[in-house]
């Protein structure tokens, strides 16, 4: 087929858009703005491994999230560790920790699960809160002196812009990759019948946590970025509930257990948050948050399967009415070339 | 030696005897039925040699190798596939895709276990739906469906949980050829069936339950006109 598949041109649409942002805006709060629409996007697109893909909804992921950010900025502070291997390790670490995180877990199905991911991402915040060695409730700080690209800490906000593209990028390649191996097929399978996935031979504990882990790595990554773009981070700022409701919303809102659908729905939720703020924020009120919460609500009622859900179904209806006109157009065509001949091959051209 | 064999299985859950002393055995390339009125105990052996139960008491080996108390997906392993009463395929996956997933277990390459998948669902009739989601075929095709993705696992050893129940004549007797034909492949075939007249003419061996014991064991001609059996079915006149 020479025409062009519609998602190769709004995908194609979309990453030219991303890659002159930064230079269609000199405003730093718009820039800002787009910043935090890609870490929350990648954020997602990362909780959306575990949560989407194979389904097991976790609302706890501000834990891994504050563990990449605690131990890069820790490596940092206290060993004078560069940043970026402080956000591997961080990385691993969360990897290797998101084990307990199942262990405790994966036991548990369905909602249940779902609040003991809060339950243990609560634990760990506490921790941190009274952790007087990682700042207590005072945070840290993560010093300016050294700046540039081996610092990883920037005065300007062009280059957190490419990193944050940066490392959304490599987070939707990985979910990709794993979409596209066995690994895809066998969470989508525990996601849909967890019994009939034991019957083909899926250990089903064990590529839950392979989920976990993987998502884990990514979230933890996102962290460790979150600290090197504020300079600072305390309990509230990366390990909060509110945090993981985040990561899960952005994927639920656009899709879950699609590529893009968490980087639609960071794009439109930020819009909305940001649009919101700007109208109704400041009457003291919280009538932005009103509105957001508002918004969301219409979505989730009116767009139940997200925006890449409404938009494959949208596309479908498109074909199929294309179909039915196509099949009118020919219908009076065949039988005009049947009817000489005889009655059986009208029959067969019908 | 008979390539599955239960010697003795007993299932009790709590005080409740689902199964009772229960031995029968199947050879390769063998289809057997395994029949008995509701309730039964018939999906619960079932289960054990699938591993979703583990036996209260008793062996059940496979090929001269213990399964009982393997995990399910263990069982997998060792050359048990399944199907189940509903068709459990995975509904947001298309009909080959479902077939692939079975067939990654022994081909971890994507290309390749679709390959594969292919000639499986080809084999069970249904390679024209291959890119359909299987949430929108009929009960009857998710059921082969099922079938093919079982089959991918390449088992030695088949369970079919009521396959045939619920299907319009037409469509048990596209069943019946199915088993058929995996029969001739080789593989045994134990089958949980109510639809007595899709099993009778293809079983080698008929188990029947009765309130979790094993009451009868022939062939259909054999066991359809046993005392015991009939009373279990139609109780006393």
């Amino acid at each position: 087929m020479s025409r062009l598949n519609t998602s190769t041109v709004l995908g194609l649409l979309a990453a030219a858009v991303a890659l002159v942002v930064p230079f269609a805006t000199s405003n730093p709060a718009h820039l800002n703005m787009a910043i935090l629409a890609l870490m929350a996007a990648q954020i997602g697109v990362a909780w959306n491994l575990v949560g989407g893909y194979a389904g097991q909804a976790s609302l706890g992921h501000a834990a891994f999230y504050g563990i990449g950010a605690y131990t890069s900025t820790l490596l940092l502070v206290k060993f004078g560790v560069n940043p970026w291997l402080g956000m591997l390790a961080g990385g691993l670490v969360s990897a290797v920790l998101s084990g307990a995180f199942g262990w405790s877990c994966f036991r548990l199905k369905g909602h249940i699960f779902t609040m003991a991911t809060i339950a243990v991402a609560t634990i760990v915040e506490i921790v941190f809160t009274n952790w007087e060695y990682a700042g207590s409730a005072v945070g840290l700080y993560i010093p300016m002196d050294k700046q540039g690209l081996g610092a990883m800490v920037f005065a300007d906000k062009a280059s957190y812009y490419w990193l944050a593209l940066g490392l959304l990028c490599i987070t939707l390649l990985a979910t990709w990759l794993v979409e596209r191996s066995f690994l895809g097929y066998y969470f989508r399978a525990i996601k849909d019948e967890p019994d009939a996935a034991r019957s083909i031979g899926i250990d089903i504990a064990r590529y839950k946590q392979v989920a976990l882990s993987l998502s884990a790595f990514f979230t933890a990554l996102g962290g460790s970025l979150y600290a090197q773009k504020e300079l600072y981070i305390d309990p509230p700022s990366v390990l909060s509930t509110a945090l993981s409701i985040k990561m899960a919303l952005v994927s639920i809102l656009g899709g879950v257990g699609t590529l893009f659908g968490p980087v639609i729905g960071s794009v439109v939720l930020t819009t909305i948050e940001e649009l919101s703020r700007a109208m109704f924020g400041g009457t003291g009120r919280g009538t932005d948050t009103i509105i957001y919460a508002g918004l969301i609500v219409v979505i989730a009622v009116f767009y139940p399967t997200g925006i890449i859900g409404w938009y494959q179904d949208r596309v479908r209806r498109f074909k199929a009415r294309r179909e039915r006109a196509e099949a009118d157009a020919a219908a009076p065509a065949a039988a005009r070339a049947a009817r000489p001949t005889s009655s059986t091959s009208t029959g067969a051209a019908l | 030696m008979s390539l599955l064999e239960l010697q003795s299985v007993s299932k009790r859950f709590g005080g409740l005897t689902a199964n009772q002393d229960v031995s029968f055995s199947l050879d390769k390339g063998q289809i057997v039925g395994l029949i008995g009125p509701n309730g039964a105990g018939k999906t619960t052996l079932f289960n054990c040699v699938a591993g979703y139960f583990p036996p209260t008491e008793g062996s059940i080996t496979l090929a001269g190798k213990t399964i009982s108390g393997l995990a399910p997906e263990a069982c997998a392993r060792a050359g048990v596939g399944r199907t189940f009463q509903i068709a459990r395929t995975f509904h947001s996956m298309t009909a080959a895709e479902n077939v692939l997933t079975g067939a990654l277990l022994r081909e971890r390459k994507v290309p390749k276990a679709r390959d594969n998948a292919m000639q499986w669902l080809a084999f069970v009739g249904l390679e024209r739906f291959a890119d359909k989601p299987s949430g929108s075929m009929t009960i009857s095709e998710q059921r082969r469906l099922a079938v093919a993705r079982a089959l991918a696992l390449e088992p030695q050893l088949l369970l079919m949980d009521e396959v045939m129940a619920g299907l319009n004549p037409s469509e048990v007797r596209e069943t019946v050829d199915v088993v058929l034909k995996i029969r001739d492949k080789g593989i045994a075939c134990l089958i949980v069936e109510h639809v007595l007249e899709g099993i009778m003419p293809i079983a080698d061996k008929i188990v029947v339950l009765d309130r979790g014991r094993k009451i009868a064991e022939g062939t259909p001609a054999e066991v359809s006109s046993d005392p015991t059996v009939i009373h279990a079915y139609l109780g006393d006149e």
